[in-house]
């Protein structure tokens, strides 16, 4: 967007910094500021993620060696991973990739002075907080929540989670769905409606069209997992019999009704990733992105899609062979978007002048992992082979290659590219490169062994294990400490950027970074765009 | 009574020789340390399994191969030394029709066998006996049905209980025991929760849901007798990792003498003492592992 106008910061310096906002603990909770809530989002990821991987710490020092070392309560175990899920998709992934950095960088990047609907983004980011606090308390209340984050009946049901563990965390999504609902609806509306004039859809970074699509999948998904939560409680406390076969009801009712929000939230979590890599790539290589189109439609089609695949999660559940079949075509076509979007990061990075900075290395590192990811998910997208691998460490490998790596391999990239904006300052980059060869290191030590062990037919969800699958266990466990210092190492570059980084200026990337949050201010003002920018050109990329 | 004791020590003799000559090539389907593969194919579901697992991993580790080049290449020619003046190239309708078009293809070579094999593993097609396998919390329990209808219950042995050469967390008081060379239809369901009752070697991995009977089969070729194990792949309580599977495959006379004795043995379903087979063979074979 190299050709905006540039005078759209210039505009705030009168009341910028001085605006009358509430201050304290009144301008947090009061907040209906987007750069503030964005803030409280990415602060709320971070606690959340303290107790996450936290939590997955203390499963793969339990796994590092066979028998039981610590935790000798098999149901705290199965407590644990629940909590692991729930937390790191709901309270970690979402709220740091769609909250966060959707909240912070859509009105700068759309060129608008905030979101459509601020006081409902204020009550959006309060219900998540709510949800965080619900499903904490899930884990002590009622002897705790075993049922794994998809919570299948009959474990989750009455006779077998008597306590009111498993309501406390149908609540907490409850909750947290409803905060989401709320945020794509803002999301949407302000995408919709409050775009800077001259900026037509196919105009848009990437960000903002993988926001958009994230927001409809939102919008279309949480629903459904809302109506069964409600299912599922009502079957709990007052003895309805949706998903009780003594009562007619179906267990694999639920599954289907699980999966149609879960396939979709999986791209809940990756489309954003998608816009952030697009606006990195772009930004460092000095080169408008490859393909614009192709890359918007694609991850347009990846969210339509994603909703008439679901029930390749549960191939094992015994239904019918010609609707799985149907099944495994409409999985497999997803890879075909997805390699368009893979290809399309490569076409942009050739010809271009690449400075590998942090974010960049992220990036990089973002694209490699999610094809590495991406191909065992091919694998796992055909129901005969799925037979040898449902429920082993082989799925736990892929899915944290796409989720847990490629995901937050992308929140980092988000950190480390828009930190200077966000707050005003610049991190050591020195030590940003280590961060990310640590990490990278760590989590490739720590997954890619699990392929193996899913080979080998190890059941996931299992806190002993067959003495002959020690070895890569232990070795998983040794790539779980590193990767722990990749994260204590982030936090610290964090605290040190905050109270020793030096200042940032407004564009600190170079010629490469021609969206509009790099026009105004770092950290970027209070009030931004007041008076709105005019976008004349086509956006950098696109003819 | 003298020529028994001559028996006896025979026989201990002949378990203590295939102890030393590695009895636990019998094992043929436990997990082995430092194990990154499939292991050896008991069923002909499996073996089909292992071959399309195959080709599409060496697919995959030529995309995967093919684009760590390009990235490579990318780091060394277009850095921003190496490449002062980055090109302003946005669109290539050649090459984004390729890449669209080429991945299409490719599913469509691993989709065909594929489906194939979907259909080939769905349900036996002249199933020669049925096995009904219950799941509980924690354990398994296996019907005849075709032969005379005993069945039993399958429980872990705990690691206090084990006898030298049993395997911690997957041996069990009761195997069950099947006949080589059979096609074996399995009947599946559960009591309590969903579980899954999978053993890796045989390519069988379905889960047992309360108020469904799930469908699968098997057929081990003679060649392959032996013990395979399996573990619950489905969680389903406090004691998921306490529920292995363990299958004895026999030839087909040994499974009627070994049905002759069970009918009796299992007359009486609280009879949880483990099972013995006659056949001094396979007896030998039992005890030795």
């Amino acid at each position: 967007m190299a050709d905006t106008h540039a005078h759209a910061h210039h505009d705030h310096g009168d009341h910028g910094e001085h605006a009358h906002h509430p201050t304290g603990w009144r301008r947090w909770l009061y907040s209906t500021n987007h750069k503030d809530i964005g803030t409280l989002y990415l602060v709320l990821a971070i606690i959340a993620s303290f107790v996450g991987v936290g939590f997955s710490m203390m499963m793969r020092l339990e796994l590092a060696e066979p028998g039981l070392q610590f935790i000798h309560d098999q149901h705290f175990y199965n407590v644990i991973l629940t909590a692991h899920g729930l937390i790191m998709v709901f309270f970690v992934v979402m709220p740091a990739l769609i909250g966060g950095f959707g909240n912070w960088f859509i009105p700068l990047m759309i060129g608008c002075p905030d979101m459509a609907f601020p006081r409902m983004n204020n009550i959006s980011f309060w219900l998540t907080a709510a949800g965080l606090i619900l499903v904490a308390l899930s884990t002590v209340v009622g002897g705790g929540a075993g049922t794994g984050w998809t919570v299948y009946p009959p474990l989750s049901n009455h006779t077998f989670h008597p306590g009111m563990s498993v309501d406390f965390a149908i609540l907490s999504l409850h909750l947290a769905g409803a905060g989401s609902i709320l945020g794509a609806i803002n999301f949407i509306t302000t995408i919709v409606n409050m775009r800077a004039p001259g900026m037509t859809f196919h105009r848009m970074p990437l960000f903002i069209w993988a926001m958009f699509i994230t927001a409809f999948l939102l919008l279309l998904a949480l629903p459904v997992l809302a109506g069964a939560l409600t299912m599922l409680l009502t079957d709990r406390n007052f003895h309805t019999a949706f998903f009780e076969p003594s009562g007619g009801g179906d267990p694999i009712f639920w599954q289907h009704l699980f999966w149609f929000f879960g396939h979709p939230e999986v791209y809940i979590m990756i489309i954003p990733a998608f816009g952030i890599i697009s606006q990195v790539v772009s930004t460092f290589s000095k080169k408008p992105v490859f393909g614009y189109l192709g890359m918007a439609y694609a991850m347009a089609s990846i969210g339509v899609v994603g909703f008439v695949v679901w029930a390749h999660h549960m191939f094992t559940v015994g239904f019918n062979v010609e609707t799985r079949a149907y099944f495994i075509i409409a999985t497999m076509v997803i890879a075909v978007p997805t390699g368009i979007k893979i290809f399309s990061w490569l076409a942009t990075m050739w010809g271009g002048s690449i400075e590998f900075k942090t974010p960049m290395l992220y990036a990089f590192g973002f694209i490699f992992l999610f094809v590495v990811g991406g191909v065992t998910g091919v694998t796992l997208s055909n129901a005969p082979v799925d037979m040898a691998f449902h429920d082993t460490y082989f799925v736990i490998a892929h899915f944290h290659y796409v989720l847990s790596i490629a995901a937050m391999f992308a929140i980092f990239t988000g950190m480390y590219y828009w930190l200077p904006k966000m707050c005003g300052k610049m991190y050591n980059e020195k030590l940003g490169q280590w961060q990310f060869w640590i990490t990278f290191v760590g989590v490739n030590i720590l997954f890619f062994p699990q392929h193996f062990l899913g080979m080998a037919g190890m059941p996931r969800r299992i806190a002993d294990y067959p003495d002959a699958f020690a070895g890569w266990n232990m070795v998983s466990s040794s790539g779980a400490v590193v990767s722990l210092v990749g994260a204590l190492l982030f936090f610290y570059i964090l605290w040190d950027t905050l109270r020793n980084g030096a200042k940032a200026p407004a564009n600190p990337w170079g010629i490469g970074a021609t969206t509009l949050e790099w026009s105004v201010d770092s950290p970027a003002p209070f009030h931004t765009h007041e008076i709105l920018p005019e976008i004349k050109a086509e956006p950098a990329g696109h003819h | 009574m003298i020529k028994s004791r001559w028996m006896l020590f025979l026989f201990v003799l002949f378990s203590a020789g295939a102890i030393a000559a590695g009895a636990h090539a019998e094992v043929i389907g436990a997990p082995q340390p430092w194990e990154w593969y499939f292991r050896t194919a008991a069923t002909p579901v499996q073996e089909d399994l292992i071959w399309f697992h195959d080709l599409i991993f060496w697919v995959e580790v030529v995309i995967v191969l093919f684009v760590m080049a390009l990235m490579i290449y990318i780091v060394v020619k277009f850095n921003a030394k190496a490449n002062p003046t980055p090109s302003t190239r946005t669109h290539n309708t050649f090459l984004e029709v390729i890449w669209t078009v080429l991945p299409v293809l490719i599913l469509v070579v691993i989709a065909v066998p594929s489906l194939r094999l979907l259909f080939f593993m769905d349900k036996a097609k002249n199933p020669e006996m049925t096995l009904k396998i219950t799941s509980h919390q924690w354990y398994w329990s296996y019907q005849y049905v075709d032969n005379g209808g005993f069945g039993f219950d399958s429980n872990l042995i705990p690691e206090a209980d084990l006898k030298p050469g049993q395997l911690r967390l997957l041996d069990v008081d009761n195997r069950v025991v099947l006949p080589a060379d059979t096609e074996i239809r399995l009947l599946m369901t559960s009591e309590d929760v969903i579980h899954n009752w999978a053993v890796q070697s045989f390519g069988v991995r379905l889960d047992t849901v309360p108020g469904r009977i799930n469908e699968t089969w098997m057929k081990v070729p003679a060649a392959k007798i032996g013990t395979y194990y399996g573990q619950c792949s489905e969680l389903c309580g406090v004691n998921h990792a306490y529920m292995p599977i363990a299958v004895d495959i026999v030839s087909k006379q040994d499974f009627q003498r070994w049905v002759e004795q069970a009918k009796t043995k299992f007359a009486s379903a609280d009879d949880a003492a483990p099972m013995k087979v006659v056949q001094a063979e396979t007896q030998s074979s039992i005890d030795a592992r």
